[in-house]
């Protein structure tokens, strides 16, 4: 569906995307991540038209952006991060002048401004001054905007940034609903979004891609470190260490303070892939002592994305 | 063409939502009015030379303020993103915009029918150079809107817009006026530049290629200037 070959663009000398190549296929939603600063929003802003690449192309179809930015812009929604729409204008008018402009006949764009207006929740707001708005309703807003000509490409920045919870958790429920039929790219720092939303993830860092793959892909890429929470009582510390210690995969053991004196509080660093959490269980059963809590953490997309994208 | 006239109605349809149309309407109809009437009866004419005379000072002022908005808005909101990665091109918005800012002047220029109908009743007006004045008086303004969508295409602040196109406009409706400060070498092309020249000219009722090719090409230059800025902001 999207191609893009050896993709860079320069701010003057300052290299923003460096050689970026990524082949997204129908109906996926990939996730673009990276940290602040990292080219998400450039290698965007390339893909729905609004500036051309330094060198380098990106293929829509059989469209390509030096040739046919036009077409490509037809066959792609976008929402830039933060939803800028001209706050003067009523929602109504507003989207009004997004259905012209897209080349929807009058009889369309009726029926296509109620379908959005339910989907998107817009009904009480349509006569609204789009100044008036929050900003979970402007982000409504505005994948409404993107999503008028039914594109089949649908590009969204940030579409979640600086909402509360429950709107994150609205927008989000959109997106879902979306992806069911269409394309998304969606570019993100929320680690735990891209989890949520995306069939696969795209992980940017100074303008290179540094990882890329399904989220559960990324999990088991490498003979990475995670850990096991552990929290017992009626122990003492040496003990506990004595008894796991001696289990093969793990490679450190220490104790996190805790509130409560009644309780020991243990963190183990595993590195094998394989899981021990049987045979740790095994061991916790041969004591006296009362297990609080066992669960396993960090192994999450959170710790590859810092490993990836550290700054050197 | 179809995405001109969508760019067109929704800005020219802005000016009327805020304050800005009615506020620049009144704003030029009390100052050529004032400025008009206040010496119309002393001369004894039945002609609408003087307003037209005016013309070209009192535009240097309101025109800016006209389209200040137009470019820089658009950047200092973002919403510029949005527009350009809709199926338009750069042209479709420019000529939008122009469109746009020259229906303002003419909306602006149509009250003052008034003063022509009103002159009429005093005595025998020669229509000619009223259709004339009328027609410089359109040239001068999209001319003066192009030169303002340049200078708002320079920055987000509007403010800052509007003294840069209010500077430029201004400078080229005095340069004619300025001459003995320049060597006699160029004085003609100097005296050339100048709009107010130029717009005299047509307002007397005389057509002259030369004066219809002038305003064009500051139209053509002014927004191929505002096409550069904005491809240097991307």
């Amino acid at each position: 569906m999207i191609r893009v070959e050896n993709l860079t663009k320069y701010y003057n000398e300052f290299c923003a995307v460096d050689q970026i190549n990524l082949h997204i296929r129908k109906g996926e939603i990939l996730g673009l991540l990276g940290p602040n600063g990292a080219g998400k929003t450039t290698t965007l802003r390339m893909l729905t038209g609004f500036f051309l690449p330094t060198s380098g192309n990106i293929h829509v179809k059989d469209f390509s952006i030096w040739e046919n930015s036009l077409e490509i812009k037809k066959l792609i929604g976008y929402l830039p991060e933060s939803a800028p729409l001209y706050h003067g204008m009523l929602v109504y008018d507003y989207l009004n002048y997004v259905a012209n402009i897209r080349g929807l006949t009058p009889d369309q764009k009726i029926s296509r401004l109620k379908k959005l207006a339910s989907l998107c929740g817009l009904n009480n707001i349509m006569h609204q001054p789009i100044s008036e708005l929050s900003k979970g309703l402007k982000q409504r807003v505005g994948i409404a905007h993107a999503m008028m000509s039914d594109p089949e490409i649908l590009v969204l920045d940030e579409p979640t940034s600086g909402l509360d919870p429950n709107q994150i958790v609205e927008i989000r429920e959109i997106i879902r609903q979306i992806g069911k039929e269409k394309t998304i790219v969606l570019s993100t720092h929320i680690l735990s979004e891209a989890e949520a939303a995306c069939d696969r993830v795209v992980i940017i860092n100074q303008g290179k891609i540094v990882a890329d793959g399904s989220t559960e892909s990324l999990k088991q890429t490498g003979n990475r470190e995670y850990g096991i929470r552990l929290s017992l009582m009626n122990a003492t510390e040496d003990h506990v260490k004595k008894k796991l210690i001696a289990l093969e995969g793990i490679s450190n053991l220490e104790t996190i303070p805790s509130d409560d004196p009644e309780i020991l509080s243990l963190m183990l660093t595993c590195k094998s892939k394989d899981d021990i959490r049987g045979m740790i269980y095994q061991r916790i059963k041969e004591t006296e002592w009362i297990l609080i809590d066992f669960h396993q953490e960090g192994k999450s997309l959170e710790n590859i994305f810092r490993e990836l994208t550290k700054e050197n | 063409m179809r995405q001109v006239t969508h760019i067109f109605n929704k800005e020219f349809k802005d000016y009327f939502i805020s304050p800005i149309a009615y506020i620049v309407i009144s704003v030029f109809l009390i100052a050529t009015g004032w400025l008009f009437f206040s010496t119309f009866f002393l001369y004894n004419q039945v002609s609408l030379r003087n307003f037209f005379s005016l013309l070209p000072l009192i535009f240097s002022f309101v025109i800016p303020a006209i389209t200040m908005r137009l470019f820089s808005e658009e950047i200092n909101i973002g919403s510029y993103e949005i527009l350009l990665t809709m199926p338009v091109t750069f042209k479709d918005v420019i000529f939008g915009k122009l469109l746009a800012g020259a229906a303002m002047v003419v909306a602006m220029l149509v009250p003052t029918f008034a003063y022509a109908i009103t002159v009429a009743f005093l005595g025998e007006l020669d229509w000619g150079p009223i259709v004339g004045g009328y027609f410089g008086a359109i040239l001068l303004g999209v001319a003066f809107t192009s030169i303002g969508l340049f200078a708002s295409s320079l920055t987000r602040n509007q403010i800052i817009a509007f003294i840069i196109g209010m500077a430029i406009c201004f400078s080229l409706t005095l340069i004619d006026k300025m001459l003995f400060l320049f060597p006699g070498s160029i004085l003609g092309v100097i005296g050339y530049i100048g709009a107010d020249f130029h717009f005299q000219n047509i307002s007397k009722g005389i057509i002259d290629s030369r004066d219809i090719i002038y305003f064009l090409s500051v139209t053509f230059i002014s927004l191929y200037g505002a096409q550069l800025a904005m491809q240097e902001k991307e």
